[in-house]
């Protein structure tokens, strides 16, 4: 059997008014691989993903995806309700804003089951199992199941959001600066946290961060965005040990030594 | 026995854009053949290009021009100018690669970052403990530290993690950076003993090695890397 890409992207474009936001992206994600998107501000990172995510409309290209449950599929041919159920089963999307990818009136058992539930899991008390499971794979504390992510601290609510998007399984997941915002010791533990899941479950990811660091640590390959294009990509370790493109030696050199 | 690893032509500089577009070349037309059982150590002065060698062999250093073959899933790969997935598995399976410095991964247990290669390539959680714990002993890591992140480690600690991750998936082809520098003579004897073994086993290795008694103990043939400009140009098997 061949390996097809989990994802196929090609001539990708999005523009904002005058503004080209991501100007002419192609690339392949193959089933395994973490590819991280890095640059500064502004350089179209977010808005790629998510036109890759399908949450936003790009203006010309296409975006493959090669779904578990039905074959390739065109993310932006597909009806709303389609892709709304992709994004809820074979996807996560973990948002650099943890706010933004729970539901903060609800307890942290809800949030985790609410994924098995769209996946067609009826059984509340294997919901609730599985729920916890997940909670202790996340190191929340356990008896924090019936607890509203509001009474959580930001590192719990991302690890909360991380669950949410992993109890399903799904098979590729987007990721916007996962640990932004964070302090530097909640960043380390989701770090390794996210590190031994997509190891674990064998995840693809697409993953966005301005942390060259972070970068390093998570991904297989990257793509180094400036002005909405792609001027340099290859293997991490490639990239960020010998950088070929003058903006990629200035972000390399730019991380102050520890 | 037929070379496992084929270099030829391999040329590189480093090209520094706030300088200007300085080039620097540091690697012309270096060819290269190890087989199984054959360990190369690579001589010449500081900055003729062993370790930029060394990296480009792995695929951490993009060649300019030349080819890099390596003998992988019974097959021959051009590592030079690989997508990324290929050059992955090729680390997966076949290349090995000991550098000076640890990439410490926060709260991950020493026990752990020594397993994970060998996780990869589908032992079993048991079976990969029990080897990562027999590296570790041979290599002098007491056993209360096994389960503690090596951030904390000495220097020499943490290399010898790092060897013990690099040689528990027998990599038919090891690249060895200074795999013996910070280590005290008991544990540089320990590391020599396991490189030694690995060779025999039929590892084709390629290291540098800065200590003349490791190089003795471990080559069994000696490479001069000449610096580009200085002549004869290249570096001939």
């Amino acid at each position: 059997m061949t390996v097809r890409p989990l994802l196929s992207v090609r001539d990708l474009t999005k523009r904002f008014g005058n503004r080209v936001a991501c100007r002419d992206v192609a690339f392949d994600l193959w089933p395994g691989e973490v590819l991280g998107i890095v640059g500064e501000s502004g350089s179209g990172k977010t808005t790629l993903l998510n036109c890759l995510a399908g949450r936003m409309t790009p203006d010309t290209g296409s975006v493959i995806y090669d779904s578990n449950a039905s074959g390739l599929v065109d993310v932006h041919g597909l009806s709303e309700a389609r892709r709304r159920l992709l994004t809820r089963t074979e996807w996560g999307f973990v948002n650099q804003d943890a706010r933004e990818g729970l539901r903060m009136g609800v307890s942290a058992g809800a949030n985790i089951g609410e994924r098995l539930m769209a996946i067609g899991e009826r059984h509340y008390g294997e919901i609730r199992r599985t729920a916890t499971d997940w909670l202790g794979r996340v190191e929340i504390e356990l008896d924090r199941l019936d607890d509203r992510p509001t009474d959580f601290s930001g590192g719990m609510r991302q690890r909360l959001q991380i669950a949410r998007n992993l109890v399903s399984n799904p098979w590729l997941v987007f990721m916007d600066e996962p640990t932004g915002g964070l302090d530097v010791s909640v960043q380390a533990r989701i770090l390794d946290l996210l590190r031994g899941l997509v190891e674990n479950l064998h995840l693809s990811a697409v993953l966005v961060t301005h942390d060259l660091g972070v970068a390093r640590l998570l991904t297989h390959r990257l793509m180094v965005m400036q002005g909405g294009r792609v001027v340099e990509d290859g293997l991490t370790d490639q990239v960020l040990d010998d950088p070929q493109h003058a903006y990629t030696q200035m972000l390399v050199s730019s991380i102050l030594p520890v | 026995m037929p070379p496992v690893l084929r270099v030829s032509g391999l040329t590189k500089s480093f090209v520094i854009h706030a300088q200007g577009g300085l080039a620097l070349p540091v690697l012309r037309d270096v060819s290269l053949a190890v087989s199984p059982g054959e360990c190369v150590a690579l001589v010449g002065p500081s900055g003729a290009g062993k370790s930029t060698l060394l990296r480009c062999l792995y695929g951490n250093y993009r060649a300019d021009a030349g080819s890099i073959r390596v003998r992988h899933r019974n097959d021959h790969v051009e590592l030079a100018g690989a997508e990324p997935r290929v050059t992955l598995d090729v680390r997966r399976r076949t290349l090995g690669f000991v550098s000076q410095f640890l990439r410490v991964i926060p709260r991950v247990p020493a026990v752990d970052v020594v397993a994970e290669p060998a996780l990869r390539l589908g032992a079993t959680e048991t079976e990969a403990r029990r080897r990562a714990e027999f590296l570790l002993g041979v290599l002098g890591i007491p056993p209360h530290l096994w389960s503690l992140p090596p951030a904390t480690f000495s220097g020499g600690e943490q290399q010898r993690v790092n060897i013990a991750r690099s040689l528990i998936a027998d990599y038919p082809i090891l690249l060895l950076d200074e795999p013996t520098a910070a280590l005290d003579a008991g544990n540089r004897d320990g590391v020599v003993e396991l490189i030694n073994q690995r060779r025999d086993a039929g590892a084709a290795i390629v290291g540098i090695f800065h200590d003349a008694a490791v190089r003795d103990a471990v080559a069994t043939r000696i490479l001069d890397v000449v610096p580009p400009g200085a002549q004869p140009p290249g570096v001939q098997p």
